[in-house]
């Protein structure tokens, strides 16, 4: 018993720390990236080829004066950057991350917490993130938090669904929720659901753009038009929790896409965790692509693209599936 | 229907488009430069901060006959006369203020004895007004510069191209 807490324990700081890191360094990539496609250098400053920046980012944020407004609903400003951030951080309790391996003379599974229905549990504890950011909107007491608020309402209330039904196909044709059985069933490039669901796919990571705030979709904190959005009122850690939050959701749905649609940490020569990651980091190059790319999109052009293309190829794609596969078993 | 349909195609054929383009951005070189630490080099004609140039022997070649003082549409220089112990007329003060300087170069035209330049220093910042003032400490160069041939050739081009002279 106690080696099973003792194990976890570790496997829990890990993956929180690798995790806390890689959003550290995505910033960095993200400022990188986005400069290059713009001509730009991007930063360079701190350390060889500016790679200590996030740190001194993160230090700058830190001794930076947290400074609370005078109107704003003291509760529930306080809690809103962390609801924000816990959720994202949950989802990776359930992402299988590698193979099981033996280390020490124990074997070690490549997930926190193989729980079974793990994919309900991702899309039940990636929406609660929403919370985080409507709280921080309305509890600012300003005028462009609440806009920013409303509209990540308006958003979320547009998307889930789609984002719930992109996910359907996979669950289908794989017949589990649980990740690792998931990711097992991906063993070679050709079982990638991705084949399979292609459709599902380009569902799932457009709503998971629009379910992280990201450019196209980033209207709750559209910088051109409401300031900073919902956390204008916000300072020093708060801001950078939401900040953190945003990059750790975007990995985390990254995560996601590569265990549902990819084949997870499958991959041949190197080892499994290596080629999670690989997989991950080229999602979030893709995110950050889209970003220099599309301009944002109108507040009512994106409830009309949500509820008017996005849910309807949804249910005609889960709908085809579940024909597709009972066809399928028909001719068996 | 429509709207899915429009959707589909954007993705399907106008998105890719626009990846494309920013991909090919993504290659091309940087149009900013890493400032400080890296710096551009400034083409052969171009018209930065003044010097006041020497003879190879070491002399100065102004004379103080105030000619750049009159082309000077800024009004920009001021200079005061002196005679040296071998009895030439030098430039006992010779002041430029950079803050009123349009960088025209008209100096460097209408000098008669190829003594004021217009070099290629471009970064001269300070902290209060007074240091901008230039004088002949700061204007004088140490020992003749060989870029000055270039300079001599460009300032006889302009003038057969008709460029007005000064009247004397």
């Amino acid at each position: 018993m106690l080696e099973v807490i003792i194990i976890g324990s570790i496997k829990v700081i890990a993956v929180v720390s690798v995790l806390m890191g890689g959003c550290a360094y995505a910033t960095y990539l993200e400022r990188k990236l986005v400069a290059f496609m713009q001509h730009r250098i991007g930063p360079l400053y701190a350390g060889p080829w500016g790679l200590l920046q996030p740190i001194a980012d993160s230090v700058k944020l830190m001794f930076k004066e947290d400074v609370v407004p005078d109107k704003v609903e003291r509760v529930a400003f306080t809690l809103a950057p962390m609801l924000g951030f816990i959720p994202a951080l949950l989802v990776f309790a359930v992402v299988p991350f590698s193979s099981n391996f033996t280390m020490f003379g124990y074997e070690i599974k490549g997930v926190i917490s193989d729980l079974n229905i793990g994919v309900l549990f991702v899309f039940a504890i990636v929406s609660l993130g929403a919370y985080g950011l409507i709280l921080a909107g309305w509890s600012s007491g300003s005028k462009y938090s609440l806009l920013g608020g409303i509209r990540g309402t308006a958003q979320m209330v547009s998307y889930e669904l789609s984002y719930g039904l992109s996910i359907v196909g996979v669950i289908i044709i794989g017949s589990t929720l649980s990740m690792t059985e998931l990711v097992e069933q991906q063993s070679s490039i050709l079982d990638w659901y991705i084949w399979k669901q292609p459709l599902g796919f380009l569902l799932y990571i457009t709503c998971a753009v629009a379910e992280t705030n990201r450019c196209p979709f980033d209207m709750p904190e559209a910088e051109g038009e409401l300031v900073a959005g919902y956390h204008t009122e916000y300072s020093s850690m708060r801001f950078a929790t939401f900040f953190v939050s945003e990059y750790a959701y975007m990995i985390a749905v990254s995560a996601v896409a590569t265990t549902l649609f990819f084949g997870g940490w499958q991959g041949p020569l190197l080892p499994p965790i290596v080629w999670f990651c690989i997989k991950v980091f080229a999602f979030m190059v893709l995110y950050i692509w889209l970003r220099a790319t599309l301009p944002r999109f109108r507040y009512d052009q994106l409830m009309g693209f949500g509820w008017k293309v996005l849910f309807p190829l949804a249910i005609i794609n889960t709908m085809a599936t579940g024909f597709w596969v009972i066809w399928m078993d028909g001719i068996n | 229907m429509r709207e899915i349909l429009r959707a589909i195609f954007d993705v399907v054929f106008r998105m890719p488009a626009g990846f494309v383009v920013t991909l090919k951005h993504l290659f091309m070189k940087p149009v900013t430069l890493d400032y400080p630490r890296k710096k551009e080099e400034m083409v052969p004609r171009y018209r930065g901060l003044h010097y006041l140039e020497r003879y190879d022997d070491g002399s100065e070649r102004c004379v103080c006959c105030g000619l750049c003082a009159a082309a000077c549409p800024a009004d920009a220089i001021y200079m005061e006369p002196g005679e040296n112990e071998r009895g030439e007329r030098y430039s006992k003060v010779y002041e430029i203020n950079t803050l009123r300087c349009i960088f025209c170069g008209f100096c460097e035209e209408a000098c008669p004895e190829e003594a004021i330049f217009l070099g290629r220093e471009y970064e001269f910042a300070y902290g209060s007004r007074n240091e901008f003032i230039y004088d002949k400490e700061k204007l004088l160069v140490s020992h003749p510069r060989k870029e000055n041939k270039f300079k001599k050739i460009y300032r006889r081009v302009r003038k057969a191209y008709g460029v007005p002279e000064i009247n004397q």
